[in-house]
């Protein structure tokens, strides 16, 4: 399964201020072993809202709203997807994470294919198999 | 935590630190089936410990500890029994405390540790199954069970398989060194050969299960990813995974609302996983970086990437999908290859002359029974309108194949073909 995890902002990420060398360092080492490991998929920094853009969505209206936003908490200043065996196998990759200061990192377990197989109804399944059909006799002609 | 949840966190704690555990007390007990046993003696011990105290802060630390406390009852007890029997073998892996420390688990040692491990499970000496079986067993941390589920096999065959492979380890003597030198080529062609093996059994599609097929793929892609670490200097390395980082981004694709396997010039590419798929094309990248000639993986991974960076089937540039199956046809010389080169060429250059190297292969011993080689050509002759023929190829090519799903497909399109009239126009 994968699972993606969200750290989130906070006032010094937003202000656009780097961490410490040894955090680096650490934070360096710890996404190495992720990749030693298997585990890592991919993960990014994001930058400060500053930078950012919105779309409000109402009907057939489009609003753009420009970053800074204000709500840091709840803003995501990384991200990383992991493949994992299980969400306990993503937790206990996440303790070895070198954060601290009460910081909460999520980590949210990401659809697979086949939770949206169980999903779609028989009439678009059936319509699924008889464009495929279609295309095969075509491919022959 | 509730006891579950408990149970569940140690798990997930084994699964990550197990391999590491298994590989360093390899290196000190030189035996692979001890050094599993005395991993699994701290695993117990933590599964007894640990809801009580809580997991601890550094769980991998404690269960080393644990083993090598075990590690060193073992050792000496084993030194009693040889002075007893009057045997003074040159023990090299000696004992504490000169010895070997294990809480200097610098990250070389570690990375040393775990690539040992890969090629003691993955030796040639044992069968392809037995190294499979021993391979996810050590290094993916799963249960006899899971691997028999993985594989569809009984519990009690996997079981055995393993016993055999730990005990025929020990018959051979086999050496626990690292190979080198001219040794390292087989040996490491023996591990790539495994992971792909456990790879290629997980690709035939299915549904999801708690541990089923499809993540087999994701277990040998976890394995060549670490190998491709701690051997970040052989391309074929790279070439292994990114042919199961490309294949792996079609499996959504792969499979039709019944559980239909869909062909790759049929699938809807909109379902690729893209991370997968540039990751693929990221390990090429690095296999080609080497610039070291390609070898048989890092070709058919080119193969893959071709497709892969094809935004629809029509475009897709099969002449250069020829050059490199040329490529490796003259590297494998294998009968198989030469049939995708049959198709790709076809694709390429028309389907007569695909015909032609198909009807080329018709004596070709190994593809007696492979019910791929009457496919193709009844494809081909579907092609060219020779619709009766190709009837009879579909039919013979169903007779041939293992797979019931394939073999429906296959009757199917015999089927087909029988109700197109001669002009060739479709009903």
């Amino acid at each position: 399964m994968r699972v993606m995890v969200f750290v989130p902002a906070d006032k010094q990420s937003e202000a656009g201020v780097m961490p410490g060398q040894e955090l680096i360092s650490k934070m360096m080492k710890f996404n190495e072993d992720l990749v030693k490991a298997g585990v890592m998929l991919d993960g990014q920094g994001l930058t400060p809202t500053s930078k950012a853009k919105r779309v409000r969505f109402s009907g057939s209206q489009r609003t753009v709203i420009d970053g800074p936003f204000a709500e840091s908490k709840e803003l995501v200043a990384g991200y990383w997807i992991w493949q994992v065996k299980s969400i306990e196998e993503a937790v206990e990759w996440l303790k070895r994470a070198p954060f601290d200061g009460g910081v909460e990192v999520t980590i949210r377990p990401i659809f697979e294919p086949t939770d949206f197989g169980k999903e779609l109804n028989p009439e678009l399944l059936a319509k699924d198999e008889g464009l495929r059909v279609e295309i095969q006799r075509q491919k022959m002609s | 935590m509730s006891s579950g949840a408990t149970h569940r966190a140690i798990e997930a704690v084994w699964r990550i630190e197990s391999a590491r555990l298994i590989g360093a007390l390899m290196r000190v007990v030189h035996d692979v089936g001890v050094a599993e046993d005395l991993a699994q003696e701290a695993f117990i011990a933590a599964l007894e410990r640990w809801p009580a105290t809580g997991i601890p802060e550094n769980p991998g630390a404690w269960l080393m500890t644990t083993a090598k406390n075990r590690a060193f009852d073992h050792l000496r007890q084993r030194k009693m029994r040889q002075r007893k029997h009057g045997e003074f073998q040159q023990d090299t892996a000696g004992l504490p405390p000169a010895g070997p420390d294990f809480d200097e688990s610098v990250d070389d040692d570690v990375g040393d540790d775990l690539l040992r491990l890969i090629f003691i499970a993955c030796h040639p000496v044992l069968s392809k199954d037995g190294r499979a079986a021993l391979t996810l067993r050590l290094l993916g941390g799963l249960t006899t069970d899971e691997i028999a589920r993985a594989f569809l096999v009984p519990e009690p065959t996997i079981a055995q398989r393993i016993i055999r492979a730990k005990r025929t380890l020990g018959e051979a003597c086999v050496p626990f060194e690292m190979p080198h030198g001219l040794d390292l080529p087989t040996r490491l062609s023996s591990v790539m050969e495994v992971i792909y093996l456990i790879f290629n059994e997980g690709y035939v599609a299915t549904n999801g299960d708690d541990w089923t097929r499809p993540e087999l793929c994701q277990e040998a892609l976890r394995l060549g990813r670490i190998l491709a670490e701690l051997l970040d200097d052989e391309a074929e390395v790279h070439g292994l995974v990114a042919l199961m980082e490309l294949h792996a981004s079609r499996l959504p694709a792969r499979t039709g609302a019944s559980g239909k396997p869909i062909l790759l010039l049929d699938q809807d590419r909109s379902r690729w996983d893209r991370l997968l798929l540039h990751r693929g094309l990221a390990a090429l990248g690095r296999a080609e970086a080497l610039k070291q000639p390609l070898g048989p993986y890092a070709l058919q991974a080119a193969i893959a990437a071709c497709h892969a960076r094809t935004r629809v089937a029509a475009e897709t540039d099969w002449t250069r999908i020829v050059a490199l199956y040329d490529a490796l046809v003259e590297l494998t010389q294998s009968p198989i290859v030469e049939l995708n080169r049959a198709v790709a060429v076809s694709m390429a250059f028309g389907p007569a002359a695909g015909l032609e190297l198909v009807d080329a292969l018709e004596g070709e011993r190994a593809l007696k029974s492979y019910h791929l080689l009457p496919s193709v050509r009844g494809d081909l002759l579907m092609k060219l309108g020779r619709h009766a023929e190709a009837r009879v190829e579909f039919e013979r090519a169903a007779s041939l194949a293992q797979n019931a799903r394939e073999r429906t497909l296959l009757l199917a399109r015999a089927e087909e073909s029988r109700t197109w009239p001669s002009s060739g126009r479709p009903m």
